[in-house]
């Protein structure tokens, strides 16, 4: 290592305390005793299993919309792919409470769209579950986007002319050469966007609300139950710490690898 | 068979502007410095880069910029052969081979992707990746991947290029040989003169965006119109048969060289290889002649001496060996090249 002025080294240690003491404090005040009987509470369990239901599907629904959003993204140039980008990407500096503010304005009974389609469907898309994967997708998709454009754009063009050259029309040139080139992206891409579906709070809470087995995921119920039960809000940090953990080090090949 | 084109380019700072015609049967070398735009007209004729101009290949127009006409690259019937592979990476070999046949349609693209790899001695390397294959082994793989496809036109860009000097000629071999079975237009682009005579019936000289000559090898190289295909020339290029360890040349001549194997040849001996001497030189050298001065040419600080004799060769030495060696024109001197400086493939 180059050597570093004495000052900086000690500014450095204060920023890496500011990071591990909340953590120490979350893993020391931890109430151990009573951690496995938190997990196996039912509404740990339920919030648990909707937590990942629904970051899941904000998943499966952003790899769906936004692996073709980034391969027209990387295929535009000048003024317009700027624009397109810059609002791609918006959610991920957005307040995500403005980002449910948003979704709530577009999507609520008497929002945008939403307006219709209560009057044609009846439907009502707040306060349920699918509100909740909206919520997440909103959030979480720019994430998905932006590490495929990447991979993208770091792609050979060559192997697509070679498959041209071969008679491959668009869709084959697609599925067979494109969409497995970009595994690695599309692998990294999907794992940030659900570790930021999973942590979703702002937007949830706020277009989707905090209805039990219905729209209450993991960061909602912790919030909610640290006035009441701060044991369980403790137990349910622990888990969602343990996730976080879990995908770093799935992942830190990759991660470390780009340092 | 054949391909009428004409292809005009305009970008910032260069200009690209050729009529090229190759007929049935026959293999164009478009040979050129880097950056004469080689590349760049395979692109187009592939209607991989926009162009001004019209391209026929078999009497069918694939391009025509007056009339607002275009066949997308996939629809062309062509194969187009990268400098460095460009096998799909995750994809076995026999799946590279098969993805054209695929695209094509066809339910047995497999096996018939198996039939030229076995045809090619390359059955056993089927179910590898394109990673675990040498470079030689790998641009006879994206060779076979096009011809397997039968396209009507065959492009090659620097296809000898990027592989090591030690399997080149293996490669130019096989390349030689398909292209000798292949029905339908060839042509090759490459900056290596060697690759050019060796693969091609006629060479097509490009240079800033101009074909600047066209012929024969021998015609091209007979009569230089351009520094590059007078450096071109420069290279000692013989012809003849070899028998194990030394050519004969079609005059009776005879040259020493190391493992030049049976069968018509090419020999190439660098100017820069061929050493001059006073007097009849000792040592190791085998092939030792005696001949006369025939031109001396200043090339900045390098002198090339031309000399005639059983074996004319062109030597390239400094300007005071020239002095030390009392070189005039017609004045006799004595030629030695090692065996070892004398390349040969099979022509």
């Amino acid at each position: 290592m180059r050597r570093v002025p004495a000052p900086l080294i000690a500014l450095a240690g204060l920023g890496l305390l500011f990071f591990l003491l909340p953590l120490a404090g979350l893993i020391l005040r931890a109430p151990w005793d009573q951690a496995a009987a938190g997990i196996t509470a039912p509404e740990t369990a339920t919030a648990l299993e909707l937590s990942l239901f629904c970051s899941l599907a904000a998943t499966a629904i952003a790899l769906v919309l936004g692996i073709p959003l980034a391969l027209v993204l990387s295929r535009m140039t000048g003024k317009p792919r700027k624009v397109l980008r810059a609002l791609t990407t918006l959610p991920m500096v957005l307040p995500p409470v403005v980002g449910g503010v948003a979704l709530w304005l577009a999507f609520g009974r008497r929002g945008l769209v939403g307006s219709l389609l209560y009057q044609a469907f009846g439907l009502q898309i707040t306060f349920t579950t699918a509100a909740a994967v909206m919520a997440e997708t909103f959030v979480a998709m720019p994430f998905l986007v932006i590490a495929v454009e990447g991979g993208i754009r770091s792609l050979d063009p060559r192997y697509e002319e070679a498959a041209r050259a071969l008679g491959a029309g668009g869709w084959m040139v697609f599925a067979r050469v494109t969409l497995p080139l970009l595994r690695p992206a599309i692998f990294s891409g999907a794992v940030l966007c659900w570790a930021r579906a999973l942590g979703e709070f702002g937007a949830t809470i706020t277009f989707a609300g905090n209805f039990p087995g219905r729209t209450q995921t993991v960061p909602v119920a912790v919030y909610v139950a640290l006035e009441t039960r701060p044991d369980a809000a403790i137990v349910l940090s622990l888990i969602l710490l343990a996730v976080s953990l879990a995908i770093l080090v799935g992942m830190r090949d990759r991660w470390l690898g780009a340092l | 068979m054949s391909l009428k084109a004409r292809v005009k380019i305009i970008r910032a700072g260069f200009e690209l502007d050729v009529l090229l015609d190759v007929d049935d049967g026959e293999t164009v070398a478009v040979l050129g410095p880097n950056g004469a735009g080689k590349t760049t007209l395979l692109r187009a004729l592939a209607g991989l880069a926009s162009m001004d101009g019209r391209v026929e290949l078999d009497g069918e127009v694939l391009e025509d910029s007056a009339q607002g006409l275009y066949v997308p690259t996939e629809r062309r019937q062509i194969g187009l052969v990268f400098q460095d592979h460009v096998l799909f990476p995750h994809l076995t070999v026999l799946d590279n081979v098969a993805f054209g046949l695929q695209a094509q349609g066809r339910g047995d693209a497999r096996q018939v992707a198996r039939r030229w790899l076995e045809r090619a001695g390359l059955e056993n390397k089927a179910g590898s990746m394109p990673r675990e294959l040498s470079g030689g082994q790998a641009q006879r793989v994206a060779l076979l991947r096009t011809l397997a496809t039968e396209p009507k036109l065959l492009l090659l860009d620097e296809p000898l290029s990027a592989l090591d000097v030690t399997i080149r000629a293996e490669v130019r071999r096989e390349l030689s040989r398909q292209l000798a079975s292949f029905r339908g237009v060839r042509l090759l682009v490459t900056h290596d003169p060697v690759e050019a005579i060796a693969l091609a019936d006629r060479l097509v000289v490009l240079e800033n965006g101009r074909i600047v000559q066209s012929g024969t090898p021998e015609e091209v190289t007979a009569r230089p119109r351009s520094r590059f295909v007078a450096d071109l020339a420069g290279v000692n290029l013989l012809r003849g048969k070899s028998h194990g360890d030394h050519i004969k040349l079609a005059n009776g001549a005879s040259i020493a060289a190391p493992d030049a194997g049976e069968g018509d040849v090419f020999a190439v001996i660098h100017p820069r290889a061929v050493a001059l001497f006073l007097v009849r030189p000792d040592g190791t050298p085998r092939n030792v002649w005696q001949g006369e001065t025939e031109s001396i040419d200043l090339h900045g600080e390098r002198v090339r001496v031309r000399v005639s004799g059983p074996v004319p060769l062109v030597a390239e030495v400094t300007p005071s060996a020239v002095r030390a060696l009392h070189l005039t024109a017609g004045a006799p001197v004595w030629v030695a090249v090692k065996a070892t400086e004398v390349s040969v493939y099979p022509a």
